[in-house]
């Protein structure tokens, strides 16, 4: 059984609760005491029906303003597959915590308002999940019932979308667009009998079929070490192993690797999940390798196959970043940087554009980025870090960065 | 096959990779890091993910266990018989002492607990061990204030959460700086739900504590929920204890976990009640029915 991870995006009014409400309600995800629960709140409300958006609005800060403000994580699952729902606010102040909702997602789950068409936040997300390689964007334009469920409307709407997204949109991403109505239960898990001339699938169907081909298994081997495992035991009195998750690609025992930035090379002797030999391990899987012969490695090293010799080693390179604080980043500054697991100090050299991304435009000379903002800036890095070019290898070409003081994280960047 | 049956011993095994990565980088980034162990299957889930993630290293940090005094027996067995098998460090600190001390009062009535005053001995025993990442077994798809919660939690001196303050999380980076005073509350199985801890346990053929099972025991009823009897249990007049076959569903404190009618003796048919259960698992947990908002107040100050 696979895990999908969504995320979902939206304007503060575009009923993206109700929707996730609704997934949740047609899976019989949602227990009867949850149930009862929600028919005593629609009800105090003056609601005669269920409103299912109070399943996932949920704190307190929330319940008074009416809106979602931060990250909430849904869970439910079909025989097929178990769903992570990463439910993230489209309020414009807090696009930080799309991109953060976002970063694990394979699907980025749009919804448009059928009376309001595209408006500004449309475009953020779809850049937004563009700038992030999310595989596969659905596109629901909901609140069908309150256009009639006008076909002419749909198409409408549908062909000004098309266009947005030949701007946005990458080789590899499939996008598509589904009228819906979560308020009704319309094209969610059942075909949308109001809508008979819509033939598509619905949107439980769209995620139920998405393969996501493991391009990650494919991809180059990259082994960050999280822990040198070292029991000093009687009975493992020499062991050494070196403990990480693997972060792409495939190693398989016998492979030649070698170990970055040191250079040194060795074969793998064995891979290791608890008790158990693997004769090989992919993206994803957390293990334990051990070398055939000893050669120091620390924390932060990562490992790759030997036969691999162009390794990207950076130290002075450019990246998109977005930025997620207050203060804002400018350059000349010092942040600690942190990729996957190794911790470096890096200085920002310049910032080269900002980004305008709801017009897909930029802009030059700019002394310094705002929080939500998404710019490309140049840096340099103490030490080096074996990234990849993001958007060839997502799972090992993004870092964060951190502030030395606060110690808080401050912006998200992605190796161009 | 219904469309239930298809579900049962499905676990993603992407679960268990994520969390004993979280576990690595906690025993990574922190000096000082304790596993919180209740007794509960979702921190016997934690102990089994540590276990592995060392091995064959032992687990390089302690397990502390806050005991109320209103723990189940078979719970505190239990707990020691895991220790005792894993070779980890056991700490166990008292809710009693702390009421001792004067700093944590008794509540009165009814439906008296000892939830919320186990907050008051974590914070201290964090402060005696100086602790500065704590993990826990607390997972998303209980509760709704839960559902926000980060994997690496920043608490404040006294802490305390502030979901407006919690650092982002991207991708699978876990940023555990932390100032002096601050420390980290962890959630390794933050993405794991209900059904996915029952199907790994299962998977894994792990030990549980006997109250899971169906038993023979007695309770009271008391607001259409089954309340096992005991002297901590403060009963009004006409609660008369009765026996009857019940297991826990989820297990915190004599005095505010719920019992389920059931008669499951096994795993399979545990994870199949699940399946179709009617109530949620927090459903059976007293101290949450208090108010809407009570798991979030509670988070706030404190609670893990």
């Amino acid at each position: 059984m696979d895990i999908l991870r969504i995320a979902t995006a939206g304007s503060v009014d575009d009923g993206k609760s109700t929707l996730i409400g609704r997934l949740l309600y047609e899976t019989n995800s949602i227990t009867k005491d949850k149930i009862e629960a929600l028919e005593s709140a629609s009800k105090r409300k003056g609601l005669n029906f269920l409103d299912l958006s109070l399943l996932t609005d949920g704190l307190i800060a929330e319940r008074e303003q009416g809106i979602t403000i931060d990250v909430a994580h849904i869970y439910f699952s079909t025989p097929t597959r178990k769903y992570i729902i990463a439910d993230t606010p489209g309020h414009i102040e807090y696009t930080r915590n799309m991109v953060t909702g976002a970063s694990n997602a394979k699907v980025s789950l749009i919804l448009v308002d059928a009376r309001q068409g595209i408006v500004e936040q449309t475009a953020r997300h779809l850049s937004i999940a563009s700038l992030l390689r999310i595989p596969k964007v659905i596109i629901c334009v909901n609140k069908m019932d309150l256009v009639q469920y006008q076909e002419s409307k749909f198409n409408e709407i549908q062909d000004k979308l098309s266009e947005l997204v030949r701007k946005t949109t990458f080789k590899g991403q499939t996008v598509s667009y589904l009228p819906i109505s979560s308020l009704f239960g319309q094209n969610i898990t059942k075909q949308a009998d109001e809508m008979p001339w819509f033939t598509g699938n619905t949107l439980l169907q769209e995620l139920e079929t998405f393969e996501f081909a493991e391009t990650l298994a494919q991809a180059p081997a990259r082994f960050p070490v999280q822990f040198v495992v070292r029991p000093m035991t009687e009975a493992y009195h020499d062991y050494r192993g070196y403990a990480g998750k693997i972060s792409s690609g495939t190693f398989k025992v016998g492979d030649e690797i070698r170990v970055l930035p040191t250079g040194q090379t060795s074969t793998i002797a064995t891979i290791e999940k608890f008790e158990n030999s693997l004769d090989q391990a992919i993206a994803g899987e957390s293990i334990v390798m051990t070398l055939s012969n000893d050669i120091d490695i620390s924390r932060g090293n990562s490992i790759v196959l030997a036969s691999e010799t162009n390794v990207p080693s950076l130290k002075d390179f450019s990246a998109h970043v977005c930025w997620l604080d207050h203060q804002a980043l400018s350059a000349g500054k010092t942040y600690l940087l942190q990729h996957g697991i190794h911790t470096t100090k890096a200085k920002i050299t310049q910032i080269t554009e900002r980004l305008d991304v709801t017009q897909q435009t930029s802009t030059t000379e700019v002394g310094q980025l705002n929080l939500n903002e998404i710019g490309k800036i140049s840096l340099r890095t103490a030490q080096a870090i074996s990234a990849d070019i993001y958007a060839e290898n997502p799972s090992n070409g993004s870092f964060i960065l951190i502030d030395e003081f606060s110690n808080s994280t401050v912006g998200v960047g992605f190796v161009d | 096959m219904s469309a239930i049956h298809d579900k049962i011993g499905q676990f993603p095994r992407e679960l268990e990779d994520e969390s004993i990565y979280i576990m690595r980088e906690v025993a990574a980034q922190f000096d000082r890091p304790a596993l919180l162990f209740s007794g509960g299957k979702d921190s016997i889930t934690l102990v089994r993910l540590a276990q592995k993630a060392f091995f064959p290293g032992k687990i390089p940090f302690p397990l502390v266990h806050i005991d109320t005094g209103h723990n189940f027996p078979e719970t505190i067995e239990f707990r020691d018989w895991l220790a005792k098998e894993t070779g980890a460090e056991l700490i166990v600190r008292y809710v009693q002492d702390s009421i001792d001390q004067g700093k944590a009062k008794e509540e009165s009535g009814k439906y008296a607990s000892r939830n919320v005053l186990q907050t008051v001995t974590l914070l201290d025993t964090i402060e005696e061990f100086k602790f500065d990442a704590c993990i826990g077994g607390a997972r998303r798809d209980e509760e709704k204030a839960r559902a926000k919660e980060r994997i690496f939690s920043v608490r404040d001196d006294f802490g305390q959460w502030d979901a407006k303050r919690q650092r982002p999380e991207l991708f699978d980076m876990l940023n555990g700086r932390i100032s002096v005073g601050e420390n980290v509350r962890v959630f390794p199985i933050s993405n794991w739900t209900e059904l996915d801890v029952w199907n790994y346990i299962k998977e894994e053929k792990m030990e549980i504590p006997s109250i899971y099972f169906a038993h023979q025991r007695q309770v009271i009823q008391r607001d259409g929920m089954l309340w096992a009897d005991s002297e901590h249990l403060n009963k009004e007049a006409d609660e008369i204890p009765f026996e009857t076959t019940v297991r826990f569903r989820t297990v915190g404190d004599m005095t505010c976990t719920a019992a389920v009618s059931s008669t499951a003796v096994d795993i399979d048919v545990i994870i199949e009640e699940i399946l179709s259960a009617e109530i949620s698992e927090r459903g059976a947990r007293i101290d949450d029915k208090r108010s809407e908002a009570a798991m979030e107040k509670r988070k706030q100050q404190g609670y893990f």
